[in-house]
């Protein structure tokens, strides 16, 4: 028994199996994204004024990684227009770069979120805060007893949203430097991680689930690019319908980027 | 070789990277027991393993439900006969065999979670629509076998998560089917997360068999089978797949930020200053848990419709084959089909009247509202009127069938009332509201399930199931479900509340005797009838269970269209071998050509060519 279309179009339709099961995949996954981008919408309507974040993302950051995952859409393009052709070591030097690209792009991402993990905002029994990277702390550091100090890199500042906007003149100009505080002055203290607030928790949620997508197709992608020989040999036309298909999913997985980081950095 | 090779070991995609046979060649490769009934990739096959699930899951949701009814009758009182072995099992929730108000609460959103996912779901959409849509279309297979296969391992990781939730500290996830927040999340157990990590498998599966659905219906087609020369049912089932494919991810969506809320500690759906039990929560703040029930029943309702156009599917095909004539209306159906699909997506919100959305919001939901009754009207009128003039054959699948009509009738009617914002904001959260939806999916969706199980049980084992005991089965079933699901419009309308583990007790007249609009005596009397009701309801299914086994082997044997019917299901082999048709079918005609005129028989396969009745025109001549 053979599936028909597997490779050739039919007819009526235009498309081979494959191509319309990713479409439609990928109209389940808009539908997914769509859900969570207007959770974010919902969210940030409903904070209270002043207490929705600005400018708590590295913008610098932010836009290499734009950059890499345009690159890799490229040479993703060309990576199946070298199939198109019939020249596969073009093919496997265009899909290297986007292997390469893609990790760079999650290095980049594991370090902006590591950075935010050593993140802390700490508040101190006199009702202010002490906002920065952690520098370290004290071996005998407990929190619950009550013993050891905490030293971060950053201020102090009196009213938490001065912490929220980080774009403003004042934010700009404030000193940071090594601050250190006991344990015996601290109320609670906790890092910028998904529970910090709406907005760590959307934006943590939002990329995770991104760079997820992005982890999902450079496996697929390495798998062809590492054991595609053999089908390649034998079915090209069928091996580069893959490399079409999951070259699909990648360009929607960089589209969902192009959203999020307006969304996230810029706003 | 190759053709006896393609015979019969499971399909494997030729020319596959990594298939090279290196086995003996041309050596009649038997399958074993795993590579037959576990990692099959035949649509046939997983059809009927998500079939046999389902009705598992489907027997063990009506289990819950008899306990929670006693509980509702005797509240306090320990179970009869099952309560050692439920103290035994579940521990401390079940002291003494009694049922807590804590595991009344999980039994209850295990209920529903069960009997909609893994229950009705499965087996009208993934266990009728694997089995029947191929064969129907004139394919082969699915369109991506091996991605079925994926669809239904999913489905049976979800389940066992969701049943070893029951067992861990804290039970089961007790905030109801449709997990609100801020209460699931700050119920103290684990359950709420095994759901969600449950309900993310049951999506993935349900999304892999929706993008399946959608392909094989689009490309494999047989010739000449047209968009209009579709049998409804699969019509049914495609505009079906679509609602699963969008409407399921923002649950998934959902899911995910409140399995975030439950493990991470993120705040999505917990409001700023959230207090529980007198303490302030320590959590950020400043989530929404509105935003929750948007998300829910941006899926929950197009559920409603995922859960009754298959069902609808299953009752036209049976109704056109036992009036012995064209169905009517088959383009209205059709389009009704489309109509429905589209608007179920913009009505969801007609679940919240109660939530203070705000009127404006309110009005617009009410209106998507009564315009999707409309469609729904259409096709149950179609087949009303596809009734009419027929000469019907009786028969258990046609009388499961027929039951539907009046059935799912009453709980649509019933459910104008709900869809009026201010008739709601009565009603919302009664016994009326259960009452309602349980007569669209328990006598509507589950006889028609019923009716299509003895339908195509010949089709699937060569045998008929057993006439007499399928007549006792839907006479004993219409009976009690009606005892069971009619006193419950009445409770509802006194002004019972649901989700209440003690029945109500606390707000009887006999409790409280001064109190205005108390519950009397005779609401409250209902609740044993009730019990007794369901009680016998699972006894009417013990008939059904042994038809079932017992007529694989026993029942009586027939030929492949023992039913005369005209859709290629009925136009291959029986059971139909792997590959489905000896040879690709040519469809000629319109899926409902029965009593044509100047045919032989009183229906007219879709692919029978159209020279084999000229001869017959030429005869009627002379």
């Amino acid at each position: 028994m053979e599936i028909p279309y597997t490779v050739q179009a039919r007819p009526d339709t235009g498309l081979y199996n494959a191509k319309l099961g990713i479409w439609l995949f990928l109209a389940s996954e808009v539908m997914l994204f769509g859900g969570l981008f207007s959770a974010y919408v919902l969210l940030r309507v409903g904070a209270e004024p002043g207490m929705w974040p600005h400018g708590w993302l590295n913008v610098t950051l932010g836009t290499i990684n734009t950059l890499l995952l345009a690159l890799s859409a490229i040479t993703t393009l060309l990576a199946w227009a070298a199939c198109k052709v019939r020249d596969f070591t073009k093919f496997k030097i265009f899909h290297a770069c986007t292997i390469l690209l893609a990790l760079t792009f999650l290095g980049i991402k594991s370090y902006e979120y590591h950075d935010k993990l050593i993140h802390y905002e700490i508040k101190l029994n006199n009702g202010t805060f002490a906002d920065g990277h952690l520098v370290e702390k004290s071996p005998d550091f407990d929190l619950a007893k009550k013993t050891g100090t905490v030293t971060l890199h950053g201020h102090i500042v009196t009213d938490e949203k001065e912490l929220m906007d980080l774009r403003s003149p004042e934010a700009k100009s404030a000193k940071h430097e090594e601050v250190t505080v006991a344990a015996t002055d601290i109320k609670s203290m906790g890092n910028y991680g998904p529970r910090h607030n709406t907005f760590t928790a959307i934006y943590f949620t939002l990329t995770g689930l991104h760079a997820l997508h992005i982890f999902g197709g450079t496996l697929v992608i390495f798998y062809f690019w590492a054991f595609g020989g053999a089908m390649w040999k034998t079915d090209p036309e069928r091996f580069t319908n893959r490399i079409e298909v999951s070259g699909l999913f990648w360009h929607f997985v960089d589209l969902v980027w192009i959203f999020l980081f307006p969304v996230l950095y810029l706003t | 070789m190759s053709s006896t090779v393609q015979q019969f070991p499971p399909f494997r995609e030729p020319q596959s990277d990594h298939a090279h046979d290196d086995h003996g060649h041309g050596e009649h490769h038997e399958p074993n027991f795993w590579q037959k009934y576990i990692f099959s990739t035949d649509h046939k096959v997983i059809g009927i393993q998500y079939g046999f699930m389902a009705l598992c899951f489907m027997l063990f949701g009506f289990g819950l439900m008899l306990f929670m009814r006693w509980q509702i009758a005797h509240p306090g009182v320990p179970v009869p006969l099952f309560g050692p072995l439920l103290a035994k099992i579940l521990g401390q929730p079940a002291a003494g065999g009694a049922i807590s108000p804590e595991l009344y609460n999980s039994f209850g959103a295990m209920h529903g979670t069960i009997m909609v996912f893994l229950g009705v779901v499965p087996l009208a959409f993934a266990a009728f629509g694997n089995y029947v849509v191929p064969l129907m279309i004139g394919a082969p297979d699915m369109t991506f076998p091996r991605i079925n296969m994926a669809s239904f391992h999913a489905f049976f990781l979800g389940g066992v998560v969701m049943l070893v939730s029951f067992f861990i500290p804290g039970g089961a996830a007790q905030a109801g089917w449709t997990s609100y927040s801020p209460l699931a999340t700050t119920i103290p157990t684990n359950g709420q997360a095994f759901w969600l990590v449950g309900m993310v498998l049951l999506i993935t599966s349900s999304l892999l068999g929706a993008v399946n659905f959608i392909a094989t219906i689009i490309q494999l087609r047989a010739p000449g089978m047209t968009w209009m020369r579709l049998p409804w049912f699969v019509w049914a089932q495609f505009v079906t797949a679509f609602i699963l494919l969008l409407a399921f991810p923002p649950l998934e969506a959902a899911g995910v930020l409140q399995l975030m809320d439950n493990v991470a500690g993120t705040s999505f759906f917990l409001p700023t200053g959230l207090a529980v039990g007198d303490q302030l929560v320590d959590r950020s703040g400043g989530g929404s848990p509105l935003l929750w029930q948007h998300l829910f029943w941006f899926l929950g309702h197009p559920e409603v419709y995922v859960l009754i156009l298959p069902a609808m599917g299953i009752v036209i095909e049976i109704i056109a084959n036992n009036t012995r004539k064209p169905i009517w209306g088959y383009k209205s159906l059709v389009y009704s089909s489309l109509f429905v699909g589209f608007l179920s997506f913009i009505v969801w919100a007609h679940h919240m009247y109660l939530t203070g959305m705000g009127q404006k919001i309110a009005t617009f939901f009410q209106a998507t509202t009564m315009i999707i009754s409309i469609p729904s009207v259409i096709i149950l009128t179609c087949m009303f009127l596809s009734l009419w003039g027929g000469s019907i054959r009786i028969n258990t699948p046609m009388l499961f069938a027929l039951g539907f009509l009046p059935m799912f009738g009453i709980g649509g009617l019933t459910g104008l009332p709900l869809g009026l914002a201010a008739a709601d904001l009565y009603l919302h959260d009664t016994y009326y509201i259960i009452a309602h939806f349980h007569y669209v999916v328990a006598p509507g969706t589950i006889f028609a399930l019923f009716a299509g199980v003895y339908f195509w049980f010949p089709k699937m084992t060569g045998r008929k199931m057993n006439e007499f005991w399928g007549r006792v089965h839907f006479w004993c079933s219409l009976a009690f479900m009606n005892i069971v699901f009619m006193p419950m419009f009445a409770q509802g309308i006194k002004g019972m509340l649901r989700r209440m583990s003690d029945g109500a007790v606390n707000y009887s007249a006999a409790r409280v005797p001064n109190a205005i609009d108390a519950l009397p005596g005779s609401v409250m009397q209902l609740n044993g009838v009730i019990l007794w009701a369901a009680i016998c309801l699972g006894i009417a299914q013990i008939p059904f269970i042994i038809n079932l086994f017992w007529s694989i082997k026993h029942g009586e044997k027939v030929g492949t269209n023992p039913w005369g019917a005209t859709t290629l299901d009925w136009q291959t082999p029986t059971p139909p071998p792997h590959g489905n048709f000896a040879h690709e079918p040519h469809v000629v005609r319109g899926p409902y050509e029965y009593s044509a005129p100047n045919h032989a028989t009183d229906f007219t396969p879709q692919d029978e060519p159209e020279s084999s009745s000229a001869p017959l025109n030429s005869n009627a001549h002379h």
